[in-house]
């Protein structure tokens, strides 16, 4: 493994942007290795830095560390044998992975999932996203140094993983979703967890801002730190809380509604300024967002069936497909082409936190090394999703 | 927009619809162009993926895809064009900054080359590695043996 390691190319390829600093001394470059291993980098994460003294003159990211070739996999299991496995690219947002896949089958199909149904998965989803930015908020903030805010916001998030249990039997590698709508019905007192959750956890989501919004450290270590333009982000193809807090008021909620999104009200948050702090208000307010969703869905649940008349056997006709939702991370985008099997002929994800993570480069130019690690946490990359 | 690009470019574009999704399929000579139309004129500002698929039966054996969305139009839109084994295609780096790395993925997917792209190497298997898996002639169970002899020490990884 070491040996492999110091073979690997280092040269930098820089993107096609302006590097914002010059070399101040005549100091020579140093490149310095981080990770695979290292805490901040959740998960197995490799970059490379191109060091002035303590500035970061560039970076380049060395993925796949964890690369399952999801997609050859996909293509060698039938439609309904795969669900599971989308679970396993983003983990802290399984339901979102499900959601988008069983959307696009379905697509393909030429079927939509029953309106009850459709209401219990918005709630799973938007439960879901809560939970992926609790657990974003709290690993973010100890990489920073405010350890506090983990035990917080982990103590929450054991809520939402409650109320996933109850639904479905698992906590993280959910398959709560079934193409057509969904296999169990909302179990007795469902929406009466759902709702004591949602009262529990509105003043939390204060205490987390008491913690951090006005903490003196932690504007130091987040005001100005990473800055992207929304110009930039577009021309990365960043997407989700990042381009939004760089001022894009863009949701594929919104955008291109899916799963019953257009009968909910609720805003997009966005930021001005492109930094890390923007970031971390954005997400703050998504919360919120969420709890509204959540409410309107659990108010206004129909009744009837969970389950769209689908075959035994799931045979798309010929043809091809894409279809993408808002993850937590992003667009998370999935292409599928049939072949009238009953395997997928390809099945290609596009992952959210892969394109962004691209971003990071351009990101951290000029900046201090201690900030390389506030910039991988507010970009919110799960590896699993970025390697496949 | 379809239309007035087809007029321009006549049979080489055949534009085509599909479950209300929108997509073109153009012929390999016109792709740094239309791409380049898309962006600078039709306003796809965002290129959300870049992929490709395998016919091994086929003369031109792979579909490469661009998949566009436009913020100002509310629009997405694909551009498929076919390419043989060994042929390849001009990178769209200039065009999107984000096709970098899915450029790569496509090389190493699939082993088809984009020329003028800054640093065509492998991104998710390691740099020395023999094979593209996402063609159809890679078994799912198929591995570069001999990179994993040499660098993990170990007879398989399977």
């Amino acid at each position: 493994m070491h040996q492999n390691m110091t073979d690997q190319n280092t040269s930098l390829s820089p993107l096609d942007l302006e590097t914002p600093e010059k070399p101040f001394l005549d100091a020579n470059e140093l490149v310095i290795n981080m990770g695979p291993q290292h805490p901040a980098t959740h998960g197995v994460l490799r970059v490379i830095l191109r060091l002035d003294g303590e500035r970061v003159m560039g970076l380049e990211c060395v993925i796949g560390y964890l690369h399952r070739g999801v997609e050859k996999i996909g293509e060698h299991r039938t439609y309904t044998m795969f669900n599971p496995y989308v679970d396993r690219m983003d983990y802290v947002a399984a339901v979102s992975n499900g959601l988008g896949y069983c959307e696009t089958v379905e697509k393909l199909l030429g079927v939509e999932a029953p309106p009850r149904a459709q209401y219990i998965r918005v709630i799973l989803t938007e439960l879901n996203r809560m939970a992926s930015h609790q657990l974003w908020l709290g690993t973010h903030a100890l990489d920073i140094g405010a350890i506090t805010p983990l035990f917080y916001t982990f103590r929450d998030r054991e809520e939402i993983l409650k109320i996933f249990e109850k639904y479905c039997g698992a906590r993280l590698t959910t398959h709560a979703f079934r193409i057509g709508g969904l296999q169990y019905e909302a179990y007795d007192g469902f929406e009466k967890d759902v709702k004591k959750f949602v009262s529990f956890v509105a003043p939390k989501i204060d205490e987390y801002e008491e913690l951090l919004t006005t903490n003196r450290i932690w504007l130091e270590r987040t005001k100005g730190v990473g800055i992207i333009s929304g110009k930039d982000c577009i021309a990365l193809g960043v997407t989700g809380p990042v381009l939004r807090a760089s001022g894009v008021k863009w949701d594929l909620r919104k955008a291109q509604p899916y799963a019953n999104y257009k009968n909910f009200d609720f805003d997009i948050p966005i930021g001005q300024n492109g930094d890390t702090y923007d970031r971390y208000i954005v997400r703050m307010a998504e919360f919120r967002q969420s709890l509204r969703i959540i409410q309107q869905a659990v108010d206004g649940m129909p009744e009837g069936p969970i389950m769209a008349k689908v075959p035994k056997v799931i045979k798309p006709p010929v043809g091809e497909v894409y279809h993408s939702i808002e993850a937590p991370k992003g667009e998370l985008g999935y292409f599928i082409v049939s072949d009238g099997s009953t395997q997928p002929y390809r099945m290609r994800v596009r992952p959210p936190s892969f394109v962004n993570l691209q971003a990071l480069d351009v990101m951290c130019r000029g900046a201090m090394v201690a900030d390389v690690v506030a910039v991988i946490g507010t970009l919110d990359i799960v590896l699993g999703e970025v390697d496949r | 927009m379809v239309t007035k690009l087809k007029t321009a470019y006549g049979s080489g574009i055949e534009p085509l619809t599909y479950l209300g999704q929108n997509y073109m399929v153009v012929d390999r000579s016109l792709i740094p162009e239309i791409l380049q139309v898309l962006r600078n004129e039709e306003q796809f500002d965002y290129c959300v993926d870049i992929t490709a698929v395998h016919y091994p039966k086929r003369d031109k054996q792979f579909d490469v895809l661009w998949v566009l969305y436009s913020y100002a139009r509310n629009e997405r839109i694909r551009v498929k064009t076919l390419i043989a084994d060994g042929e390849t295609l001009p990178t769209s780096v200039p065009i999107w900054t984000t096709a970098n790395w899915l450029e790569r993925e496509v090389f190493d997917m699939f082993g088809i080359k984009f020329d003028g792209h800054p640093d065509m190497k492998r991104i998710l298997l390691p740099d020395g590695w023999k094979g593209h898996p996402l063609r159809k002639d890679y078994g799912i169970l198929q591995q570069d043996n001999e990179w994993v002899q040499i660098n993990l020490g170990i007879e398989s990884g399977q």
